[in-house]
């Protein structure tokens, strides 16, 4: 696991989806971002450091 | 340290999720922030975060050091105060695009005029985000505003220029799209012995990017990514084009001028040594 989602902070912006290189990341049926692949993360931090609401964290 | 550390070490993070809309900027710059100061390694306790009214200026209730939430335009009269009783604060000023340069305008060349020594990041998202889309002094001409159904027919101005010309000794631009550039530009402010403006251009998807059709939250992060370009390239740029985009980068430095709180100093110590 290297993604950390704090779900109360993410709004569903989209914002980290539409940058992560990989495809890893989409927004849930309630808006919010979840990582449906999960296994394809290189860890590039775009989302980490794309998202305004500090809601997702890559693990290095 | 981590993102994840850096938020629960510089932030009040009881007090998130903060009130900013989905994919608003203001997050990002904020995190750059504290990016920033932790770069430089301050103490908590040794910064003051000064701010005006707007959105953008609720950043200094997330922050967890000095902080003044003060009045709309009058947050660098306030931090001019913190500054003066305390010189040795590192004084940042947190302020929107209207708050700095409309309601706050007169303060801002001012303070840029006596060189006081503080780092201001100025939100810039081209609108009053907080009372719902009204065209502000940084506007582009041609946009859409909720005061300017027609869009806008004033030029806006070019807010790095005006510091500079008013005498602000540092002064740099980045996008929300440009963090790790933007957080770079807020640590060299933050040293710079002086008054520093730093633009930070961002998004803000609610009041402006409606109503100009600019898409989602991501959409206008690539807008700035396409618009923004790093000075050097810029620098080789024909004027055919250099329209439309804007310089990223540390546009101005001067370390030959005196600093306020300096100049001060030397006149107590004038008038208490008794020196004619
Ligand atoms: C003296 C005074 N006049 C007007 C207002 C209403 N007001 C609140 S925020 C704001 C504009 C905010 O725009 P900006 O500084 O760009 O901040 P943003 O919300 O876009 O971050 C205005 C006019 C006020 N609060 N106080
Ligand atoms: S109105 Fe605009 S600036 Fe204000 S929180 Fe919403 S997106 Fe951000
Ligand atoms: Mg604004």
């Amino acid at each position: 696991m290297s993604l950390k989602i704090i779900t109360e902070r993410c709004k569903g912006c989209g914002i980290c989806a539409a940058f992560c290189p990989k495809q890893v990341l989409a927004l849930s049926e309630i808006e919010k971002i979840e990582a449906v692949h999960e296994e394809n993360c290189i860890k590039c931090g775009q989302c980490e450091l794309r998202c305004p609401d500090y809601a997702i964290f890559v693990e290095k | 340290m981590s993102m994840e550390n850096l938020i629960n070490k510089y932030f009040r993070p009881g007090r998130l999720p903060h009130i900013w809309c989905p994919g608003c900027g203001n997050g990002v710059i904020t995190g750059c922030i504290v990016k920033a100061i932790d770069k430089l390694a301050l103490e908590k306790d040794n910064v003051a975060v000064i701010s005006g009214i707007g959105c953008s200026s609720r950043a200094s209730g997330y922050l967890d050091f000095n902080t003044v939430h003060s009045a709309h335009g009058r947050a660098l009269p306030v931090a001019t105060g913190v500054k003066l009783a305390d010189p040795s604060l590192k004084v940042l000023v947190v302020t929107g695009d209207g708050d700095a340069t409309a309601i706050g305008g007169n303060h801002l060349i001012h303070a840029a005029r006596r060189n006081i020594d503080m780092t201001v990041v100025l939100f810039n998202n081209s609108i009053y985000g907080m009372t719902g889309g009204q065209y502000s002094p940084l506007t582009p001409q041609g946009s859409k505003a909720t005061t300017a159904p027609y869009a806008t027919i004033e030029p806006a101005f070019d807010i790095t220029e005006l510091a500079k010309a008013a005498g602000a000794t540092f002064v740099a631009r980045a996008t929300t799209f440009h963090a790790q550039i933007l957080t770079d530009l807020i640590a060299k402010g933050i040293q710079h012995k002086g008054f520093s403006l730093i633009e930070a251009v961002s998004g803000c998807p609610i009041s402006f990017g409606r109503q100009n059709k600019m898409g989602g939250p991501a959409d206008m992060m690539k807008w700035q990514r396409d618009h923004g370009v790093m000075l050097a390239a810029w620098n080789k740029m024909t004027d055919e084009q250099k329209a439309g985009k804007f310089p990223i980068g540390v546009l101005h430095e001067d370390n030959s001028r005196k600093e306020y709180t300096e100049a001060y100093d030397e006149l107590i110590a004038r008038a208490q040594g008794g020196n004619k």
